[in-house]
């Protein structure tokens, strides 16, 4: 186990090297991520090549879902408390206009042409999407009770919602605008992610304990994947923000109170390591060379920075309170 | 949102409420399911659940308006998970309905139960007195049909009177007081002065304080009756009296952290709180309170489910409606995990180890195998906010620690067959 395990963190690590060998922009340009406060009602602005925060701005109540649009100018942020998603300018981080989401946003995604933002409605359990230039609905899908994360197939075509007391994953064919499958899983389905590929859809199950490995073409799941911390009650391991290698081998889960992220294998499944981070591990972002892997802390306010090479935690990033989403753009 | 209902006899009421599309053929396999034989599904491809509940009206006599039990309290909060179900039953074709008996109290519950029995239902969320979860127990063992307690906190109901067709849902008074005595410790507030209530059940929950207070390390410092010389909680005179009564009755007394009251008739521990002779918090059954749910509740994504049943019902969903809600969710769950209407298949499913159900508590809810009682957490309220979830950090358990709550597996007086 620990051999394969620094293999794949080696190959991982050499890819990246070359990567940024080939990459035509060296480090003038450092990539910066934006942290959501969900307590602190402010968005923390880290300098990815300083690790550290560099700017906060104020925003609505309870942000939480954050996403880019895809040249990276303005970001998306769901808040909660003011039933509303927010337009930000990434560069000014000031608020240029709102987008209509249903009450208490929490989750929501960018569709791969950067023109949709698909976000789950709680109230209504509708899986609502916003044309983002217009910022106008435009389509709604009845889904399950409590629809909470939102996922996009990398070409595009199926679109995953994960409903969190019905406890299942909803797989909607955009083309042809209809649900072509609803999947159960374990109990409160928290977060959706595709693999590189697009060949699995990995969904976290919060209260479950698990991450469920669907096969998006068969609409079966294929694997459960559980984990154990020694040490750590079976409850306490609650799986929530999930995000692949770049080179897609590894698979990091955020596990939430159990306050580690657990790196998997992503071809075999199996739990290879569980790295210790802040308290209440919420959401996971990689930074755009593939190297460093940023992990949010809700309870220990601050933001974990983990080396995915060598898969260790190199820095704690004290941010503002309770750290809830993140994301990452190039510039 | 759309609810049929029909009059089946006086006193049931059959509803389902089903959202979005389907909403006509609900119609009809509600319509179905009330002229098929029992057991037999009601469509070709919809599975049909009926689930009765039968419970008794609470006392109106509150110290605060704010706790006069609503007409529908109880029934909204199965009504509400029905909803729930039936959102999820329209991906895998399953309809969920409840069969309401609403009882007066001392009325007798099981000719409600045969009338239900009769017409096929086989799942049963009930908030009765104790000695009548025994006889719908009982009287439905023949039936094979499964019983949720949802109301009655009585520990003796999973200890030496348990069943094997009766799942707990409701909290103990044993995991009630287990989970405030943990805070007190954390707190450091070990020196109670226990205020009991001269009514049995305000008895059986001075023990279970005793216990507790045992258990985790706190003293007794003094314990005091407070006799109920009956009479209404309200007057047009107002506060006068109360604000001389509870100085001079809490006075003199040994030093002590904690007032801990024992009052489940709601005599007295409401005009405690600001009114005791020494500045000291009251806790129990006022103040600080052990409970399964509150109105305030929010953690945990449980605004989502306020918000639910605020929109439904126009009110705030109490703790009784939320024991119905989970009882109905168990059902839904596992009808979801088995597609089967049958009660044993039920039974078994929601026994299994990967069983869990999401209720925003921070955890899973499980069922304890020896006695069949849901574990949970206990929310701490002052009826504002939830200002603590035992069991508290420090308190460990070999296997989980909400069975650092109530009575343990080795301490179990419970033989299920």
């Amino acid at each position: 186990m620990q051999t394969s395990l620094k293999r794949l963190a080696r190959r991982a690590g050499a890819l990246v090297f070359l990567a940024s060998l080939g990459a035509p922009t060296g480090a003038a340009h450092a990539a910066t991520a934006f942290i959501t406060n969900e307590k602190g009602n402010s968005i923390s602005v880290i300098d990815l090549d300083k690790l550290e925060v560099t700017r906060t701005a104020k925003t609505g109540q309870r942000p939480r879902g954050i996403a880019l649009s895809k040249d990276g100018a303005l970001m998306f942020v769901c808040l909660g408390d003011d039933d509303t998603i927010a337009i930000i300018d990434t560069k000014t981080l000031k608020e240029v206009g709102e987008l209509p989401s249903g009450p208490d946003p929490e989750q929501l995604r960018v569709s791969p042409d950067g023109k949709l933002l698909f976000v789950a409605n709680e109230n209504d359990a509708l899986l609502t999407a916003i044309d983002i230039a217009t910022r106008k609905v435009v389509s709604e899908f009845p889904v399950g009770v409590e629809p909470e994360g939102v996922a996009v197939s990398p070409d595009g075509s199926i679109v995953v919602n994960t409903s969190e007391t019905t406890s299942m994953a909803h797989l909607i064919d955009w083309r042809n605008k209809k649900i072509v499958a609803n999947i159960l899983v374990p109990p409160r389905p928290r977060y959706a992610e595709y693999n590189k590929d697009g060949s699995e859809l990995w969904v976290s199950s919060e209260v479950g304990g698990t991450v469920s490995v669907i096969d998006p073409v068969k609409h079966i799941v294929t694997h459960t994947i559980t984990f154990e911390v020694p040490g750590l009650a079976k409850e306490q391991i609650q799986p929530v923000g999930i995000r692949f290698s770049a080179d897609g081998k590894l698979a990091f889960v955020a596990t939430g109170p159990a306050n580690r992220v657990a790196v998997i294998d992503a071809a075999t499944k199996q739990v290879l390591k569980y790295l210790l981070v802040g308290q209440r591990v919420w959401q996971l972002e990689l930074t755009p060379d593939g190297k460093h892997l940023l992990s949010t802390n809700g309870v220990s306010n601050d933001v974990s920075v983990i080396d995915v090479a060598a898969l260790k935690v190199i820095k704690s990033i004290p941010v503002g309170s309770f750290p809830w989403g993140v994301a990452i753009s190039k510039q | 949102m759309f609810t049929f209902q029909a009059k089946l006899n006086p006193s049931f009421l059959v509803s389902s409420g089903y959202r979005g599309l389907k909403a006509l053929s609900v119609l009809f396999v509600v319509a179905f399911a009330l002229c098929v034989a029992p057991g037999q599904s009601a469509a070709a491809d919809t599975l049909a659940i009926k689930v009765g509940v039968i419970h008794e009206a609470h006392s109106r006599e509150t110290i605060s308006i704010l706790d006069i039990p609503p007409a529908d309290d109880f029934v909204a909060g199965a009504r509400m998970a029905m909803d729930d179900n039936n959102t999820t039953g329209r991906f895998l074709d399953q309809s969920f309905s409840v069969v309401d008996a609403k009882l007066t109290p001392g009325e007798d519950p099981i000719a409600a139960l045969k009338g239900m029995l009769d017409d096929g239902v086989r799942f049963f969320i009930v908030d009765l007195p104790p000695a009548e979860v025994l006889a719908v127990a009982d009287a439905t063992r023949a039936s094979g049909a499964l019983v949720f307690n949802a109301g009655a906190s009585d520990d003796r109901l999973r200890e030496e009177d348990c069943r094997a067709n009766v799942i707990h849902v409701a909290p103990t008074r044993s995991m009630l007081t287990d989970g405030l005595a943990q805070y007190l410790i954390w707190k450091q507030w070990r020196r109670w002065l226990l205020v009991v209530g001269s009514h049995p059940e305000d008895q059986l929950l001075a023990e279970a304080y005793r216990r507790s207070a045992k258990k985790f390390g706190a003293k007794i410092v003094e314990e005091r009756v407070y006799q109920d010389t009956g009479g209404g909680r309200r007057s047009d005179s107002g506060s006068v009296q109360v604000q001389r009564q509870m100085p001079v009755f809490t006075q003199s007394a040994p030093d002590y952290d904690v007032l801990v009251a024992a009052d489940e008739s709601q005599v007295f521990a409401g005009f405690l709180p600001y009114r005791t002779w020494d500045p000291r918090p009251v806790v129990g059954s006022a103040g600080l309170r052990p409970v399964s749910w509150d109105p305030s509740h929010e953690f945990w994504g449980a605004v989502q489910l306020q918000n639910r049943f605020q929109r439904a019902f126009k009110r705030g969903m109490s703790a009784r409606d939320n024991q119905a809600w989970e009882a109905m969710r168990l059902i839904g769950d596992a009808v979801a995990h088995t597609k089967s209407a049958d009660p044993k298949t039920i039974h078994d499913d929601i026994l299994s180890p990967g069983f869990a159900l999401g209720a925003f508590k921070g955890q899973g809810l499980t069922v304890r195998d020896w006695n069949q009682q849901l574990r949970q957490p206990i929310l701490l309220t002052d009826g504002r906010a939830t200002v603590s979830v035992s069991p508290q950090e420090g308190f460990l358990h070999q296997t989980s620690t909400l069975d650092t709550l109530g009575f343990d597996r080795p301490e179990t007086k419970c033989k299920l067959h």
